[in-house]
């Protein structure tokens, strides 16, 4: 088998550092217009009700809203990214051994997730973080909030540093950059050693991975996505944002597979695989569903007005419900009915509408998590939002091109490229 | 069902063996009625020339019945006949259906596929199966020709499956 390199060329990289500057552009004119204070008050509600909305809103608290978006998102394609590539090993997969570097390469981002996010809550926090608040500790203070803060605040004073939120983020991108690094340069050695030594190896760090990643990406989701609803609670939480970056990772990494094979890289990927990324992207579009409904279903089922409250924000808003039922339409019922068919799967014309438009539509399933407990009825959809999108996919993809750049892209001595090869379903 | 076909059938030993004849008899012209092995062989159907099963289809139309009768029974008992309130929700209370509609919609499906299958497949309950040699549950590949559908002479198509490899051609009739 000869090695295939990816180029990563000077015009891509133009172009993407184009997009990103499209972004930027976007952002200011977004902020600029938020400033004249026109935005998305502009048309609706008399005089005063704008006035009180206003009132003690600044455009920086859209700004860092939605930066915390972004962040968290992409933060999760690049684990997931790690974490598709471990399930390869732990599940000793022969099927995906062409594909396996493009999931591995999203994990270049971690760093930079982090260093981003933990900066985000230190200048943003208070504007995302409910809880950060001091006034709400001590007496006359938040009681259902003081009851909680020790998940915050452990072993310091409650609403001083805290201390345990920031050891939690800390450790976790920690050991998950420390086992990223491990398994790929396993993978790059593989390339030069051959034999299945490394192959054994992997498996044992991607075991590892997948058990703490299962711990660590519930307690994330409560750290980052439900701590902005302080007061409210769901035991799915967990399930909910892993599902959603799951099966977003599935999408870009199928988009990317996909974009390369025109290209006329891959040579070792044909329809079989593209229909087990596309069964993939199909399949968990459905468990991301099925963990929504049950969340959302016992909710409503049970009426409990401390819990309903959530949906009450999202579904029973002017504001959120079309996004609402927009998420739930893009995520379910599209991917669901187009991808159902065997030739849509196996087709890149129809991945390439779909994939991407899953990846999207998770990005727009994140923004209903935090927007409506950071902004409520603040927030909006503008070119504000639409460039950080740019600047963060722009980024991104970037990172991820030039780590798929650095090493050949697919493992010719992994021990099962031959099974790959004769794949078929 | 009571009609009998007259059959020759060429006992194959191996598997690579049988693929390779099952090209070569379609090649000369012979139409294959059925080929019975003892395991999945690999690539089979692609050189039978199956189209893909239908089965698929089956199993989305009786998938949408069952949740069609599904949302037909719970409106029309819970908003239609009897409307009560219930957990302070509609009369109608499109959620709370969902569960209901999911389970009927694949208990349909999966009977509604099960049941097509055996009628398709001939394994119905009064269908009676043709056993072209009973050594295809054991170690025997057997190919089946309808001489009834093919205009050669059995001559000729004996001469053809032993030609491809066959290690035995018998006549029977079913």
């Amino acid at each position: 088998m000869t090695e295939e390199r990816f180029e990563f060329k000077a015009t891509t990289k133009r172009n993407l550092l184009i997009f990103i500057a499209v972004g930027v552009v976007l952002a200011i004119i977004g902020i600029v217009a938020l400033n004249m204070g026109g935005g998305h008050h502009e048309g609706g509600g008399h005089g005063e009700e704008v006035e009180a909305a206003h009132h003690g809103f600044h455009w920086m608290q859209r700004v860092n809203a939605n930066l915390w978006i972004n962040i968290v998102f992409f933060t999760g394609l690049s684990l997931i990214g790690v974490l598709f590539f471990a399930i390869q090993y732990a599940a000793q997969a022969g099927w995906s051994a062409g594909i396996k570097r493009i999931p591995l390469s999203f994990g270049a981002w971690i760093p930079i997730g982090f260093v981003l996010m933990i900066a985000m809550f230190f200048i943003g926090g208070h504007d995302i973080f409910h809880w950060t608040h001091h006034d709400l500790y001590g007496p006359g203070g938040d009681e259902i909030i003081q009851g909680k803060a020790g998940y915050f605040y452990w072993p310091l004073e409650n609403g001083s540093f805290p201390l345990f939120y920031v050891l939690r983020m800390v450790a976790f991108f920690a050991i998950w950059y420390l086992l990223f690094n491990k398994l790929k340069n396993l993978a790059y050695q593989e390339d030069l050693d051959g034999g299945t030594e490394k192959w054994y190896q992997m498996r044992k760090v991607s075991a590892i991975f997948i058990v703490f990643f299962a711990v660590s990406s519930s307690i994330a989701a409560w750290d980052w996505v439900m701590s902005i609803d302080t007061h409210w609670f769901s035991t799915m939480m967990g399930w909910y944002v892993f599902a959603s970056w799951w099966v977003a990772g599935l999408a870009l990494t199928t988009f990317i597979v996909v974009l390369l094979k025109d290209k006329g890289y891959l040579s070792v990927v044909n329809a079989n695989h593209l229909h087990d990324l596309g069964k993939f992207v199909f399949a968990f579009s459905i468990f991301w569903t099925y963990i929504w409904f049950s969340q959302f279903f016992l909710i409503y089922y049970a009426n409990i007005p401390e819990e309903t409250i959530y949906f009450v924000e999202r579904w029973k808003s002017s504001h959120y419900a079309p996004l609402f039922f927009l998420n739930l339409g893009v995520n379910f019922f599209f991917p669901f009915l187009v991808l159902m068919t065997r030739d849509s799967k196996r087709h890149t014309r129809i991945l390439k509408v779909v994939t991407p438009a899953v990846v999207i539509g998770h990005w727009l399933d994140i923004t209903l998590m935090v927007t409506p407990g950071t902004l409520g009825e603040n927030s909006g959809f503008g070119v504000l939002e639409l460039g950080l999108l740019f600047v963060f996919a722009g980024a991104f993809i970037y990172v991820v091109l030039n780590q798929l750049s650095k090493a050949p892209l697919f493992a010719k001595n992994h021990p099962m490229l031959e099974e790959s090869l004769h794949h078929h379903v | 069902m009571a009609e009998t076909s007259n059959y020759l059938t060429g006992v194959f030993e191996d598997e690579d063996v049988l693929l390779d004849a099952i090209k070569k008899v379609r090649n000369s012209g012979v139409k294959i009625h059925e080929v019975y092995s003892p395991f999945p062989v690999h690539g089979i159907e692609d050189a039978l020339g199956y189209r893909r099963s239908r089965l698929s289809i089956a199993a989305f139309l009786f998938g949408i019945t069952g949740t069609s009768l599904a949302l037909i029974m719970q409106i029309g008992m819970m908003g239609i006949d009897w409307p009560m309130i219930i957990g302070g929700k509609d009369y109608i209370p499109v959620p709370s259906f969902i569960p209901v509609s999911f389970e009927l919609t694949v208990l349909l499906a999966a009977f509604g596929m099960v049941g097509t299958f055996f009628v398709v497949a001939n394994l119905k309950p009064w269908g009676k199966p043709k056993i072209f040699d009973l050594r295809i549950t054991d170690d025997k590949h057997v190919m089946a020709v309808d001489l009834g559908k093919n205009n050669l002479d059995e001559g000729k198509i004996s001469q053809i499956l032993k030609d491809s490899g066959a290690s035995e051609v018998n006549k029977k009739t079913l």
